[in-house]
């Protein structure tokens, strides 16, 4: 798919310029769009490298376990279908705590984890069970507390207000996240009734 | 209810580096060692995320200068103009989904042509910071644990990303004009 895309993108534009008689733009396109990658990407390094040391000193004083613990209540009302106290609650907790705080690095291997618990709790060996299909929603969702990279490159590009957006990104996140929960319950409904 | 919404967004960052060090010092964490320590993978997250925006960042630019984007754009913009939406934003809700690099190139695109402090901008920003890349978290979790019947998970997603975006554009409607 992002194959296509990237295909569909670069044919596209070379057919309309080849149509207006502009050619030489796209040269002139293609050098100042690799310079522009790499310029937001240097600029990315200070907000990360920032974020990363704080994420770390959240993690050590147990900033994670603390909001695993006022998370896990809400975690039983939306998984219905894992028993009390199975290890795959405490992934998902651990997974959607450090999507949260922006640490996809630290979420991903978590993710993982818990897709791997469920999956012994599923009958089917190669098809998503509904516990599967909920924890992928929470995860495309996108929770998040404080957008880092977005930040960085507002800041990158003269924003008077880099952390304007924070706020907005959140009631927005809040409503996809709450979306997502919405929709899963409705297919899991769906999908029993077959 | 917006003047809420532009407090978090200012008092947000300046408390949350106040408070986790604090918090951590007081359980005894040597706070400046273990920044330095977090701090490291920084450095190397940006690195990595180079050959995906240089690709992404060409692909868009190829496009943009062409005049294909902007015929793009004008096609969309009277039924979105209707609502007061930027046509430009639309193809921002397109790459959402399917690409994490494509976007974010997208997105930057958008903020250094009209600002980052312009009503496009600032969608731009939300939208891109709002909701994450379906596919690719589909393809990366279930892939992982040798899934191929995926039932009902991508409808749910993409309805997901539809909600996200459409609220996203209209609290920056609210909050910003």
């Amino acid at each position: 798919m992002v194959n296509l895309i990237w295909l569909a993108f670069i044919l596209i534009g070379f057919i309309y310029a080849a149509l207006n008689g502009d050619v030489e733009a796209m040269s002139r396109a293609v050098f100042d769009g690799a310079k522009t990658g790499v310029t937001v990407c240097f600029s990315l390094i200070s907000i990360l490298v920032f974020w990363l040391g704080m994420m770390k000193i959240a993690e050590r004083a147990g900033l994670l376990d603390a909001l695993a613990r006022l998370l896990r209540p809400v975690i039983r009302w939306i998984f219905p279908g894992i028993p009390r106290d199975h290890p795959a609650i405490g992934y998902i907790i651990s997974n959607l705590s450090a999507n949260m705080l922006g640490l996809g690095n630290a979420a991903t291997p978590m993710g993982i984890k818990a897709m791997q618990e469920l999956k012994k709790l599923s009958p089917h060996n190669d098809e998503a069970s509904p516990e599967m299909c909920t924890l992928l929603a929470l995860n495309t969702s996108g929770i998040t507390l404080i957008p880092t990279t977005i930040i960085a490159i507002r800041i990158n590009f003269g924003s008077a207000n880099p952390a304007e957006i924070v706020g907005t990104t959140l009631l927005a996140t809040a409503c996809s996240t709450a979306a997502a929960i919405l929709f899963d319950r409705w297919f899991r409904y769906l999908h029993s009734r077959k | 209810m917006f003047a809420a919404i532009t407090t978090i967004s200012i008092w947000a960052i300046p408390v949350i580096v106040v408070l986790i060090p604090l918090y951590a010092a007081i359980k005894k964490v040597p706070v400046y060692e273990t920044f330095v320590d977090g701090a490291k993978d920084g450095f190397q997250t940006a690195i990595n995320i180079i050959p995906h925006l240089v690709g992404m960042m060409v692909a868009i630019s190829i496009f943009r200068e062409s005049g294909a984007l902007d015929a793009l754009v004008n096609l969309l913009r009277p039924l979105l103009e209707r609502f007061g939406i930027p046509g430009e934003v639309l193809p921002l809700s397109l790459l959402r989904p399917i690409t994490g690099a494509g976007s974010l190139a997208f997105t930057t695109d958008l903020i250094r042509e009209h600002g980052p402090d312009s009503l496009i901008g600032r969608m731009a920003s939300t939208i891109q910071g709002s909701t994450d890349t379906t596919l690719y978290v589909l393809t990366v979790y279930f892939g992982a644990v040798g899934i191929r019947k995926i039932s009902y998970s991508l409808k749910v997603g993409l309805l997901t990303d539809i909600v996200g975006f459409t609220a996203a554009i209209i609290i920056c409607l609210l909050v910003f004009t």
